[in-house]
């Protein structure tokens, strides 16, 4: 710490930081646009600029990017002095001087960082006379506008693009006042983080396309803190509605899971909840009935003698209040046994080994990586922004012993130039983390555990390892182990997408073998570890289940198993119920369909795939028939009511009372208001049903209110709908929530981690499979992960949808050599996809998408020519 | 060689480069030669220390200064840049140096990497000096063929690259560590000082940048020694200085002189004064980023400290002559347009500052000027202070406007005033 002077008071400063951050963590005023908490200084707009005296007799001193100077003990600086402010305005006057000024027409205005910024130096006049540049925008496809007009030319969206988030199709063209930032040509951004910029740019560069097709403004969104449903990540979300519709998503900060970004698929493939095929009213046989009458019969029928078969997409609370229902002998998880069994054998090794699951921020920190068996940028897409981080973690040892800040970005990066820090990535095929890796291993499930085992043999001899493993791939696993040996903080990425557990225990095994390892498993959806936990036999046992009735909450079957078998289960039942969104073939076998809230109108508790317990809560005013699933089951007039049932019923989740307060929490007696005091338009907006005004929904789930009514101080973490600060409009007010910048929330971090630090000790796990042989005429079939169509609700988001993929066979060029572009499988065509990456022997299927999604994978068959 | 002009003397009339063979005539790589065969690395830079030679590329950095800031333990490869991307309008001084004579260049080079103990050289070229590439890059063979390059240098264990390097054709590029970008093929912005180069430099290895003619004058430093070269001046820098002169002079050009040479020497002597029928109005010493002198300021001497003491820098010392008969509003006009243009567009002063400047300056040329733009254009110069930018390409942008607006105010006014340019 350092004794920093600002405008003659005396304030602690952290040293290791700059000037800027430390007053902004400080809650001072200080405007900038270049600096991103999360990607450093740069110096590039001089919008920072302080005085600094060289001690307390300099009358003169002199301007200082605060964002370039680093905290030093007896520092004196000044804010408020007139040649700073004057400059400070001049570099707004400069920035403004091209800006279109069309705030009224731009999707950023009420939420822009240039707005807030202009504001807090006091610009207003305009002095420059002559003509503005201007600028061709692009089509960047279905995620992202572009008005470059807008461009202040502060080279954040290009430092995020390229240089976080490792993509290249985006740069900065030509110079001078003429700056361009875009494509060479229009065209798709490919980055799977693209999103994150209409937060990161400062305006309105880039802003949500799929916003603007309902667009409203930020102060006139209802807000909620929410949960993404697209992965098991668990990244927090706000979710934000106007009349009735989810308008837009944007990240919430959580500084131990997402931070400051979203995956795009997360961001975009809300749309699902707007969806035409929206199941908006019960209905039995196809007839529309009234709720109560709906919910009767399901009472009626569960009272017959049913079985439930719950979801890994339903929260804790729907699940527990199906089995609850029709009891735990008759509640069935729904999923297939294989993937069951992987989330079990996931939760033994985090629960009962010695290694810690990883947050985000921890996978961020880790220095040596080995991901197996994991393509983690279409998995947990998440994820791998993260691991993108950590391959810088050593080589920012370079930067430090030239004893460069480690804030000061682009002069550690010209430092460290092209240094990465160990991550090396044994999946099925490519990977798209593979720019960034140490190397690579391209195996069939069971080779990758192979190298998996031999990894933690080469660290423990204790440990297990294959005999008969080549020597090129045991080289590997000893350079591997290596350098997981030599990291301060190593980290195994692992999980059951190529449905192996010999993968998992190899993971583990490895974990084991090091001291200080953490574990980070993906998980497919986001509530499969929350759904392992309730120890639920698998859809497979429910095959044998005999009632009356079948209850399916929140799952489409037909993803889950092949068609023929789904048909045969429902078959055995002479009532089907279902409780879902949006139309699938199993509600289409339903005989009572009863509309199930999405995450954006109801509340629950997901448990993410780092074993993180987190609370969503309604976006969307309650709007009869749709009701979260646990209340239509019955039994529970408010969450609370089931999660205090739930965590007694279910001691291993007893936690899920603390992943938010209860429904009685005040705010110094007041509730916490889900609109900014702001909204507009709440006298008059109904006016043309009626002119007198609603009264506010009641929420009597949770402490947040259906209006601008309320406290608005800042919340706990988990119940933080938006961050807002006066003066501060733009998503960049997180700064004043924070205990450190980039660090924790003042008021906590939301979730409760249940692996945070590891159990006791585990034996090795021994089970070694053979090395994987490829069979004549047969392949086996191994699930590729698109994060644009392998998940089942983002491809109800057209936005999304635009950007999934045909079904294709993929094969190994010489795999395909004996067949034509085409081949058949299953009875049906495919294209054919040739993959250098894929091993001999294994054929590529896009995981998820039909008509291969109901498949359990991997799984032998034939392909053949057409004929 | 005439003794008095090291870096001119040996060069040819004709315009043909010195060959190897005739570099070698001239005393060539005898300077190598001694600092290979006894002198250690730390004399090599005591002795250019000893010299007072001083950066020739704008900024007047002591050279073994600079030099000894590559620490003996620091990582291998170390880099020597010579710096050729002369973009500085109204200078060609290292022009005639990799055209005429350019084996002084690639001696200075390897002199600089054993002084620093560097691995590789880089010799950036600006783009459009083909000619000069086309030498430098047959000197470099040369040099290689007779063992003055590569591996073990004259059995000394020394080794040494020279790669030759032409620039895309930026001004950015000059400024060096914007160099250093464009030669890893990133966009020519310059970079955050600190660190410097000599931490972390080209490819984040430790690399020393020099002017093109200050690594000219080290051969002859090693050979003649510091106090020679000393000598050689009329100041308390060390060394001679390549002048330069363009504008409406009887005989625009380059001159080597004593370093201290006095501007009306250089003029009036040299540049054979002002054409008939023109008076000297006013001259940018040292290359288009110098604040403007006049008439009065001409017994200067054309040393750092003495361009300093009358206000203006030394610079690249090659000197821009406005006479009466040219519009003062269109020279600043003319300038800062070309800054304009070649700002990287990194920092909010330059790339948006400059932009207005030149709009503002255009406009009073055109007859559009109004009041209040002279409090405007001052106020932009405030604005590209040292400090206040990136780099040094603004508030080498504000010298001629800032002082230009000091000197011929009255001829700003009257552009505003009348509503167009008297001199049209």
């Amino acid at each position: 710490m350092a004794t920093v002077h600002v405008d003659n008071q005396r304030y602690e400063m952290d040293d290791k930081q700059n000037l800027l951050q430390a007053c902004l963590q400080l809650k001072m005023d200080l405007p900038y646009f270049c600096w991103h908490p999360a990607m450093g200084s740069v110096g590039a707009c001089r919008q920072c600029a302080v005085k600094q005296f060289k001690d307390e007799s300099d009358q003169h001193g002199k301007i200082v990017m605060a964002c370039m100077t680093p905290v030093t003990e007896g520092a004196r600086i000044s804010i408020q002095d007139a040649e700073a402010v004057e400059f400070r305005a001049a570099v707004i006057e400069g920035l403004m001087i091209n800006h279109p000024h069309d705030c009224p027409v731009c999707d950023e205005g009420g939420e822009c960082h240039l707005q807030d910024m202009t504001v807090m130096t006091g610009h207003n006049y305009r002095r420059y006379a002559f003509e503005k540049r201007t600028f061709r925008n692009q089509n960047l496809g279905p995620f992202l506008n572009h008005e470059m007009n807008r461009c202040i030319q502060c080279y954040r969206c290009v430092r995020f693009y390229r240089e976080y988030a490792g993509g290249n199709d985006l740069n900065a063209f030509a110079l001078r006042n003429i700056v361009f930032f875009g494509r060479d040509k229009d065209g798709v951004l490919e980055n799977e983080f693209a999103g994150n910029l209409v937060e990161v740019c400062p305006t309105g560069v880039f802003t949500d396309k799929t916003l603007k097709q309902h667009y409203t403004r930020k102060w006139d969104l209802q807000m909620a803190p929410s949960v993404c449903v697209h992965c098991a990540v668990g990244c927090n979300i706000t979710a934000a509605e106007r009349y009735g519709m989810l308008r837009r998503l944007v990240n919430r900060y959580n500084g131990e899971v997402n931070g400051y970004f979203l995956c795009d698929r997360g961001r975009f493939g809300y749309e699902f909840v707007n969806s035409q095929r929206r199941i908006r009213k019960p209905l039995r046989h196809g007839q529309p009935v009234g709720l109560e009458d709906a919910r009767a019969g399901l009472r009626k029928l569960a009272a017959g003698g049913a079985i439930g078969i719950g979801s890994p997409r339903a929260s804790l609370e729907s699940n527990f209040a199906l089995r609850s229902l029709v009891g735990a002998d008759y509640f069935f998880a729904g999923i297939p046994g294989r993937e069951a069994a992987l989330l079990k054998l996931m939760l033994e090794i985090l629960g009962n080994g010695p290694a810690p699951a990883a947050s985000l921020r921890e996978i961020e920190h880790s220095d040596a990586v080995l991901v197996l068996g994991e393509d983690v940028t279409n998995v947990a897409p998440r994820m791998a922004l993260s691991l993108r981080q950590a391959v810088r973690q050593q080589p920012m040892e370079i930067a430090e012993r030239l004893r460069i800040p480690l804030w000061m970005d682009h002069a550690v990066r010209e430092a460290v130039q092209d240094e990465k820090g160990p991550l090396f990535i044994a999946a099925a095929s490519a990977t798209r983390l593979d720019d960034v890796a140490a190397a690579t291993f391209r195996g069939a499930p069971d080779d990758i555990a192979r190298l998996g085992f031999a990894v933690a043999q080469a660290l423990d001899p204790a440990a297990p390892g294959p005999e008969d493993l080549p020597g090129q791939t045991r080289e590997l696993a000893a350079r591997i182990a290596a350098a997981l040996k030599g990291a301060k903080r190593p980290l195994i990425v692992s999980g059951p997408s190529l449905g192996s557990a010999a993968i998992i225990q190899a993971a583990a095994n490895v974990a084991w073998a090091l001291a200080g390892a953490h574990l980070a498993f993906t998980a497919a959806e986001a509530n499969s570890m929350g759904l392992a936990m309730m120890e639920a036999p698998a859809l497979d046992a429910a095959q044998a289940a005999t009632a009356e009735t079948a209850i399916i909450v929140e799952n489409d079957l037909y993803r889950r198993l092949p068609a023929a078998e789904v048909d045969q289960l429902l078959a055995r039942f002479g009532h089907v119920v279902v409780l879902d969104h949006l139309e699938n073939a199993t509600t289409a076998k339903a005989e009572l369909l009863i509309p199930a809230a999405t995450f954006a109108e109801g509340e629950g508790t997901l448990m993410s795939s780092e074993g993180r317990l987190q609370r969503f809560f309604a976006a969307l005013s309650p709007t009869e028939p749709v009701e979260p699933s646990w209340r239509l089951l019955g039994g529970w007039n408010t969450l609370d009511e089931i999660i205090r049932a739930l965590a007694e019923a279910m001691p291993q989740l007893a936690a899920v009372r603390e992943a938010a307060p209860a429904a009685s929490f005040r705010m110094e007696a007041a509730k916490i208001p889900r609109q900014p005091h702001r909204y507009s338009g709440r006298t008059s907006m109904l006016a043309n049903i009626s002119v007198h005004e609603p009264k506010p929904p009641q929420d009597a789930d949770s402490p947040l209110s259906f209006s601008m009514e309320g406290n608005p101080k800042q919340p706990p973490g988990a119940l933080q709908p938006f961050f807002w600060t006066p003066g501060w409009n733009s998503y960049q007010a997180v700064n004043k929530f924070q205990e450190e910048i980039a660090g924790r929330l003042e008021a906590g971090d939301p979730g409760v981690p249940m692996f945070a630090s590891g159990g006791g000790g585990h034996a090795f796990f021994n089970a070694i499979p053979a090395a994987f042989e490829a069979r004549a005429g047969e392949w086996l079939l191994a699930p590729l992960f698109h994060i644009y169509g392998s998940e089942e609700l983002s491809r109800e988001a057209p936005a999304v949808a635009e950007l999934g993929p045909q079904p294709y066979v993929a094969l190994n060029p010489e795999d395909a050599a004996q067949f034509g572009d085409e081949v058949e499988l299953m009875g049906q065509r495919f294209r054919v996809s040739r993959i250098a990456e894929l091993p001999r022997g294994v054929a590529g299927i896009p995981a998820g998408v039909p008509p291969f999604a109901g498949l359990e994978l991997p799984a032998w068959s034939k392909i053949q020519p057409i004929q | 060689m005439p003794d008095d002009k090291p870096l001119t003397g040996n060069m040819r009339s004709d315009g043909v480069a010195l060959d190897l063979k005739a570099y070698e005539r001239a005393g060539g790589y005898e300077g190598l030669r001694k600092a290979l065969g006894g002198m250690t690395p730390a004399a090599v830079i005591e002795e250019v220390k000893d010299s007072n030679l001083r950066g020739r590329g704008g900024a007047g950095f002591p050279t073994g200064l600079k030099w000894s800031f590559i620490p003996d333990k620091a990582p291998h490869p170390r880099y020597v840049v010579a710096n050729g991307d002369e973009m500085e309008p109204g200078t060609f001084k290292d022009r005639i140096l990799v055209e005429l004579d350019p084996h002084q260049l690639v001696e200075g080079m390897i002199l600089a990497g054993y002084a620093t103990g560097a691995d590789i050289g880089y010799a950036f070229l600006r783009g459009e000096y083909t000619v000069g590439a086309e030498r430098v890059a047959r000197a470099i063979a040369e040099a290689y063929e007779a063992g003055y390059l590569g591996k073990d240098i004259l059995h000394s264990g020394y080794s040494f690259e020279i790669y030759l390097h032409l620039s895309a054709g930026r001004y950015m590029c000059g400024e060096e560590t914007g160099l250093l970008n464009a030669l890893e093929g990133k966009r020519a912005n310059p970079r955050a000082k600190p660190p410097f180069p000599p931490a972390s430099g080209l490819f984040g290895k430790p690399t020393t940048i020099n002017n093109v003619e200050t690594l000219c004058n080290v051969p002859h430093i090693i050979r003649n020694g510091a106090g020679w070269y000393r000598g050689l001046s009329r100041s308390k820098d060390g060394g001679t200085k390549i002048y330069g002169a363009s504008g409406k002079v009887k005989r625009p050009g380059l001159w080597e002189l004593p370093m201290g040479t006095t501007i009306r020497e250089i003029i009036e002597e040299h540049a054979g004064g002002m054409r008939d029928g023109l008076q000297l109005r006013g001259l940018l010493p040292g290359g288009a980023s110098t604040d403007f002198l006049t008439g009065e300021h001409l017994d200067a001497p054309m040393d750092f400290a003495g361009v300093q003491s009358v206000g203006s820098r030394l610079g690249t010392g090659t000197m821009i002559i406005l006479d009466d008969k040219t519009c003062p509003v269109g020279m600043v006009s003319n300038l800062e347009h070309f800054f304009s243009q070649e700002s990287c567009g990194w920092c909010t002063p330059c790339w948006s500052g400059l932009g207005w400047a030149e709009r503002i300056l255009r406009a009073m040329e055109e007859g559009r000027g109004k009041p209040g733009d002279l409090e405007k254009l001052a106020f932009q110069a405030r604005f590209w202070a040292p400090g206040h930018t990136f780099c040094a390409l603004a508030p080498g942008a504000a010298e001629p406007l800032q002082s230009a607006l000091k000197h011929f105010r009255a001829d700003f006014e009257r552009h505003i005033d009348e509503k167009r340019c008297p001199w049209k």
